[in-house]
């Protein structure tokens, strides 16, 4: 038996049931999470800034550029997206620099579900992944049956990944086994329809800036595993706080956690504000340091971000040639 | 090799120049010994000689208590807004200068650039900032309502935190008026004679500050010496009490600042992954040459497999190597016979019966260097749970409930600090009352302000630095505040500092 499992396919499903008693009920599902380790939030954000002062030169530099763009969910999230906006934002993530072609290609585009179509069309066989937002993004204020609904004309569409947000609300008034029990239905619902019994990976959202407490990051982390995430993700990019490092290292922590508990293996996910080079080799030392190399690999680990990708083009740039580059040599899309 | 390798990210020697041979400072001066005598002063990460210091002898000691002398009377007579302003200057070269003299800290004493950089430069500065402030509000300050200095400091320092040590006893003594006579540690002298350098660019009037540099017998000379009227030392308990035997029945006053072996406790509701960067923070830094370290880890019996695991995990991930190297945690011992001795406690644990773990670590081949360690299964009786070791070593111990851990922390000669991790806001309180230690931490350790008074309890010394609690040290007639001055102050000023009540 491998020590560790993906959060999907039978071995999963078998080791997730061995939690069944902490979720079997309201009452057992609130006293588990509220009986993890509380988070110290000033010991806290004094690792997470330690962290951030390592200095990445060089080749090792080089290796986390390149790293970086691979990993990147590389987004548009606007009411004004058209298929002519999300192609050329395709495009880019196939070829994100046209003066190299060395440069490697991002993770996945990620899109509002109606757009799901064409930016796999537009893809084909690159490699890229499609992922689409899901369950009444961003506000996640919606019947439970609208958010199914939403996630499967997403998966019929040919998504690879679904990202869903949580119902805020109900995990704020505690209602745990509310939120538990919706992450397990858009999870059956991200299996596809066309009898290949494969699923799309669900990325599940917490929106951290909305969640106020980094008890209340690392309670919901633990929840979205436990109902079988296959990544846990910060934020939507759309409130006023996003992705952090400490809210990132509350995730990482609480991965690296239920790996040893459960033997179940999450990705990560910071998403939004995240938009230098500088930060994002920031991020990438957190990994290292909390989870270690086996997660440095887009399966693993991405960034939720659209203008970060051009900062570590011009710095991929600035590497390989001394010089800085501008704006005017990444492609604005 | 690791996918993630860091490249290694060296801190530039270049901002830094460090001349062949220094002199002793006397009287704003540098001057050669009266008997032409130097030693050499040597990188610990290399055992690369740095430079060569002039070793003072009684006579030079002499000359530089006579400068001091000689300059009390004007310096004290200044307004104390006047001292202020070459405190602040003082305070600003020094941010100034912080790389250079980071660089220069990392190299004499072996630390990490990592930590020279951002804890002891920044601290240094606020230091002397801090006492700035307190220079011309000393009449507020609840030591009566015209304080006096008491004349020439002599103030001997240790190697673990050469800079910061100096401020610790400067900035205190300039700001209310007394002169002072400094000598580092015979391994660490070079930011001493920076910050002399400092003083003079500062325009601080000759024989204000004096920088005499030697090893013990310097020091000997110093506390010896008839002309000083107080004696501040931080250091080994040892020395701390023939210091103690020297200056009793003179008029010298004395604050001692000794050993220590504090307890880092951690209850079963603590914040986990935050106690385990606390106790790695609070033995690994400055490779655990730190008078207030916590060198023995109290956790309680349900959870310590649990944070053992945890705090293995995270031992694993520490760099140690090259101190200038920015990436570097743990950098080298600062001298061979420090080395000598961790490793005899070392190995004392082990044969008395102690299990050591340390993680695997590649050591550079010259140098003084010791991996980051853990014993387990240690008791009260073993000797690396009742010495000061000095170094990067961690002894665990275990308890069942909060009164066995009181007694427990409490059962050393030592008192100088403790931790308590646990999410309990009572318990908190009530530890930290029954804690016989000069600063208790929660849920967070090694934690130092200017603002805040630190000092020990019983072997671990007398007297407190820092804070308002710092200026009684360097105040004559420090008595209650008189009643017509005490309507001005807040409550607690009125009293005597926390750290008294147990002398």
């Amino acid at each position: 038996m491998p020590t560790t499992v993906p959060a999907y396919g039978e071995e999963a499903a078998e080791r997730l049931a061995s939690m069944a008693d902490v979720t079997a009920g309201d009452s057992a599902l609130r006293r588990f999470l509220h009986g993890l380790p509380g988070v110290d939030a000033v010991g806290l954000q004094a690792r997470a800034a330690t962290l951030g002062t390592r200095s990445i030169k060089t080749t090792a530099k080089a290796y986390a550029i390149d790293l970086a763009i691979s990993m990147i969910d590389l987004t548009t999230l606007e009411g004004a997206d058209t298929p002519g906006k999300v192609r050329s934002l395709c495009a880019k993530g196939i070829n994100p620099d046209p003066t190299d072609r060395t440069a490697p290609r991002v993770a996945a585009i990620c899109v509002y579900g109606d757009m799901v179509a064409t930016a796999k069309e537009a893809l084909k066989d690159s490699g890229i992944h499609v992922a689409a937002v899901a369950t009444a993004f961003p506000s996640g204020r919606a019947a439970l049956s609208v958010k199914l609904a939403d996630t499967r004309e997403a998966v019929a569409a040919g998504a690879d990944e679904i990202d869903m947000v949580i119902d805020r609300g109900a995990f704020l008034s505690g209602r745990y086994l509310e939120v538990f029990e919706e992450i397990r239905q858009v999870k059956a619902a991200c299996v596809r329809e066309d009898g290949s019994g494969t699923a799309a990976h669900l990325k599940v959202i917490f929106e951290t800036g909305e969640l106020q407490t980094y008890d209340n990051v690392r309670r919901a982390s633990w929840l979205a595993m436990l109902a079988g995430a296959d990544f846990i993700k910060t934020s939507t990019g759309k409130v006023a706080v996003n992705a952090t490092p400490p809210v990132t290292l509350v995730l990482l922590e609480a991965v690296r956690d239920f790996r040893a508990a459960v033997g179940v293996r999450v990705g990560v996910k910071p998403a939004g504000g995240i938009r230098t080079s500088k930060d994002a080799i920031k991020y990438l030392v957190m990994v290292n340091e909390t989870l270690g190399e086996e997660w440095l690999s887009p399966e693993w680990f991405r960034f939720g971000a659209s203008s970060l990708l051009n900062d570590l083009l011009m710095q991929r740039q600035k590497l390989s040639t001394g010089r800085y580059s501008g704006p005017d040599y990444v492609t604005v899309d | 090799m690791p996918v993630f390798e860091y490249a290694p990210a060296p801190e530039s020697r270049a901002v830094v120049d460090i001349a062949p041979s220094y002199g002793l400072f006397i009287d704003g001066e540098f001057t050669e010994a009266g008997d032409g005598k130097v030693f050499k002063t040597l990188s610990p990460s290399s055992e690369e000689v740095l430079s060569e210091v002039a070793q003072a002898g009684a006579e030079d000691v002499d000359r530089a208590v006579r400068a001091a002398r000689k300059a009390f009377g004007t310096w004290s007579a200044l307004p104390g807004a006047e001292r202020a302003k070459y405190l602040f200057r003082i305070a600003r070269i020094i941010q100034e200068r912080s790389r250079e003299l980071a660089v220069l800290e990392s190299l004499d004493n072996g630390k990490p650039i990592r930590e020279s950089r951002d804890a002891d430069l920044p601290l240094v500065a606020a230091h002397f900032f801090y006492y700035a402030g307190w220079a011309d509000k000393l009449a507020y300050a609840g030591y009566g309502p015209d304080p006096r200095p008491l004349g020439v400091a002599g103030q001997i320092i240790p190697w673990n935190f050469p800079l910061l040590m100096l401020a610790w006893k400067i900035a205190p003594a300039l700001a209310t008026g007394n002169t002072v006579v400094l000598k580092p540690a015979e391994t660490t002298p070079l930011s001493a004679l920076f910050f002399a350098d400092i003083c003079r660019q500062a325009g601080l009037p000759n024989g204000v500050v004096n920088i005499v540099t030697g090893d013990g017998s310097t020091g000997a000379e110093l506390v010896a010496h008839p002309g000083i009227d107080k004696v501040a030392f931080t250091g080994s308990t040892e020395v701390g009490k023939a210091i103690a035997r020297t200056v009793a029945g003179t008029k010298k006053k004395v604050t001692l600042e000794l050993g220590g072996k504090a307890a880092n406790i951690v209850f079963d509701d603590a914040p986990i992954d935050q106690a385990v960067e606390g106790i790695v923070g609070g033995i690994f830094f400055n490779q655990g040459h730190v008078c207030c370290a916590g060198s023995r880890l109290l956790v309680q019996e349900s959870v310590q497999d649990e944070l053992l695991d945890a705090l293995k995990r995270r031992m694993s991930t520490l760099r140690v190597g090259d101190p200038l190297d920015k990436n570097t945690d743990i950098g080298a011992i600062n001298s061979a016979e420090q080395l000598a001795r961790i490793r005899a406690l070392a190995d004392a644990g082990e044969a008395e019966g102690a299990e050591r773990w340390a993680p695997e670590c590649e050591l550079p081949s010259s140098g003084y260097w010791f991996a980051p360690t853990l014993f387990t299964g240690v008791t009260q009786a073993h000797r690396i749970a009742r010495e000061e070791i000095f170094g990067p070593v961690l002894s665990v111990l275990t308890f069942r409930t909060p009164e066995e851990a009181v007694a427990k922390a409490n059962n050393t000669p030592y008192g100088l600090s403790a931790g308590i991790w646990t999410e309990k806001g009572s318990r908190i309180l009530w530890m930290a009352n029954k804690l016989r230690a000069g600063v208790v931490w929660s849920n967070t350790f090694n934690k130092f302000d200017p603002a805040s008074p630190f000092g020990g309890y019983k072997e671990s010394g007398y007297g407190r630095e820092g804070g308002r609690h710092g200026l009684e040290a360097y105040l004559a007639g420090a008595a209650e505040p008189t009643s017509e001055h005490r309507g001005h102050l807040p409550p607690e000023a009125g009293g005597k500092g926390e750290g008294e009540r147990d002398r």
